[in-house]
């Protein structure tokens, strides 16, 4: 009698095991898998300077910048805004980690060009990593004629180059912050005080204050500056309204300029002096050619 | 003696038999679609786990938000940021019972599901009839349903309410291989 309860008891027990919860049975069955860690930052730039971010493959983005005049110019100038220096550029990513752009700025009739290349994406889950590193160079070509007409400079003295490793990492999903050694080489400097080579290092962050806005800082601290000019570190603060396929930022910035080799080692404005520069970017995303198909990630 | 033999022997033969009511995919696939007047979007996903226990009917149906893909970029990534907050709310999960399952043929045969279905941490009872068919062995399951955006709490700015519809229907199409 005792045999017979025990073996209707084992199968009682084997019985419930077997009629486990069936999410139970697709949690165990659930692949491990790699996530990637999306929207770092809202777009392609902190304030002034790249983010980490770039677009998926195919997305064509029109970028229209200004940066007015200083807003302690007074009403007489309108707190700046009767000046205005404004940067358009196309940026088309070709892979979800590659992507060039080309621009033009009206600040000394500027002309540049980047890359921007994706090395490592934060990820979580399996061989999680912390941070996304991608690498960025542009150079820029200056075609203002500020110079004697009898020394009239050739191509390659008006090309300026920048060179980045920007770190960034999404710490929760209201906060991110960024890191960016920086190194720029300038073909002709003003002086034979001014150092051919600029190294500055930058930190940006965003806190997202509702899922489509959210506050930006940024700031470049440069470890040689220009002796000719009496240059201060850029700092920036701003914020990015996102609105379907578009992308608003509002930015305050002692910079005027919007690349690279301007905004980082140009920079005359005292921040706190009320040298404001009042600015934005909007950007427009296209999705162009090559759309982004049914495609299954990696296993990995 | 003799019958405990006789039942350990039962017993396994019991296990065995739970073991092929089930049926499971890894790879099954589901999709939405939004029709509205400016724009149509549509959305794949390839990775849903789904299972099935035929001596029951009992279904559960299990995705990651993450995993679907749209043709524009951009939209998926404010579908996860903003509408959906898959880093809050990674799953959506469904748990019901396919109602007077019988015996599957090769053929389709109707059937209502009832059960409920739960995204971003909510829960709402549903009830949909699906196309149900054995196959080579494998159990394939075919339908849709309609979901209303609000019943899920998930928040559409004014400045494209209209773009994406009040009620979204999410396809299926689920097929399942013998499970043990």
């Amino acid at each position: 009698m005792k045999k017979t309860l025990i073996l209707l008891a084992l199968l009682g027990f084997y019985s419930t095991t077997h009629a486990q919860d069936l999410l139970g049975i697709l949690e165990e069955e659930a692949p491990e898998t790699k996530n990637y860690v999306s929207s770092t930052f809202k777009g392609t730039r902190i304030l002034n300077g790249h983010s980490v971010e770039n677009r998926k493959k195919g997305t064509l983005e029109f970028i229209i910048s200004h940066r007015f005049g200083r807003i302690n110019l007074g009403v007489d100038e309108l707190f700046g805004l009767d000046q205005s220096n404004i940067r358009f550029a196309f940026e088309h990513a070709l892979t979800d980690n590659f992507m060039l752009g080309v621009g033009r700025s009206s600040f000394e009739k500027t002309y540049d060009g980047f890359f921007k290349y994706k090395l490592i994406r934060q990820s979580t889950g399996k061989n999680a990593f912390p941070a996304t590193v991608s690498l960025f160079g542009s150079a820029a070509y200056k075609t203002i004629k500020d110079y004697d007409p009898d020394d009239k400079p050739d191509f390659s003295d008006r090309l300026y180059y920048t060179s980045q490793l920007l770190i960034g990492s999404k710490l929760s999903p209201g906060v991110s912050i960024q890191l960016s050694p920086t190194y720029i080489h300038n073909n002709t400097v003003r002086t034979f005080d001014d150092p051919h080579d600029i190294f500055a290092l930058g930190f940006g962050n965003r806190i997202k204050l509702s899922n489509r806005v959210t506050l930006n800082a940024e700031y470049y601290y440069t470890f040689n500056p220009l002796e000719s000019l009496n240059t201060k570190n850029s700092l920036a603060f701003g914020v990015d309204i996102e609105t379907g396929g578009h992308v608003f930022q509002l930015i305050l910035s002692n910079s005027i300029t919007m690349i690279e080799k301007g905004f980082i080692t140009e920079t005359t404005g005292g921040f706190f002096d009320g040298d404001i520069h009042f600015g934005f970017n909007i950007s427009r995303a296209f999705q162009t050619g090559g759309k982004n198909k049914k495609k299954l990630p990696k296993d990995d | 003696m003799k019958t405990i033999q006789f039942l350990l022997v039962s017993v396994l033969f019991i296990g065995l038999a739970h073991g092929q009511e089930k049926y499971i995919t890894k790879q099954g696939y589901i999709s939405f679609f939004s029709h509205s007047p400016v724009e149509d979007i549509k959305a794949d996903n390839n990775q849903v786990l789904s299972i099935i226990d035929t001596s029951n009917g009992q279904i559960a149906v299990s995705l990651l938000i993450q995993s679907f893909i749209f043709e524009k970029s951009l939209m998926q990534e404010h579908f996860n940021e903003n509408y959906m907050e898959s880093h809050k709310y990674p799953k959506a999960v469904f748990k019901g019972k396919i109602q007077d399952l019988g015996d599957l043929t090769a053929d389709n045969k109707t059937v209502n599901i009832i059960g409920e279905l739960t995204i971003r941490g909510i829960t709402k009872p549903i009830e949909t009839t699906a196309e149900i068919k054995k196959l080579d062995n494998n159990i394939v399951l075919n339908g849709d349903f309609l979901v209303e955006v609000k019943d899920y709490n998930i928040k559409i700015p004014s400045i494209v309410a209209n773009n994406i519809a009040k009620t979204i229907k999410v396809s299926f199409e689920l097929v399942h291989q013998p499970y043990n």
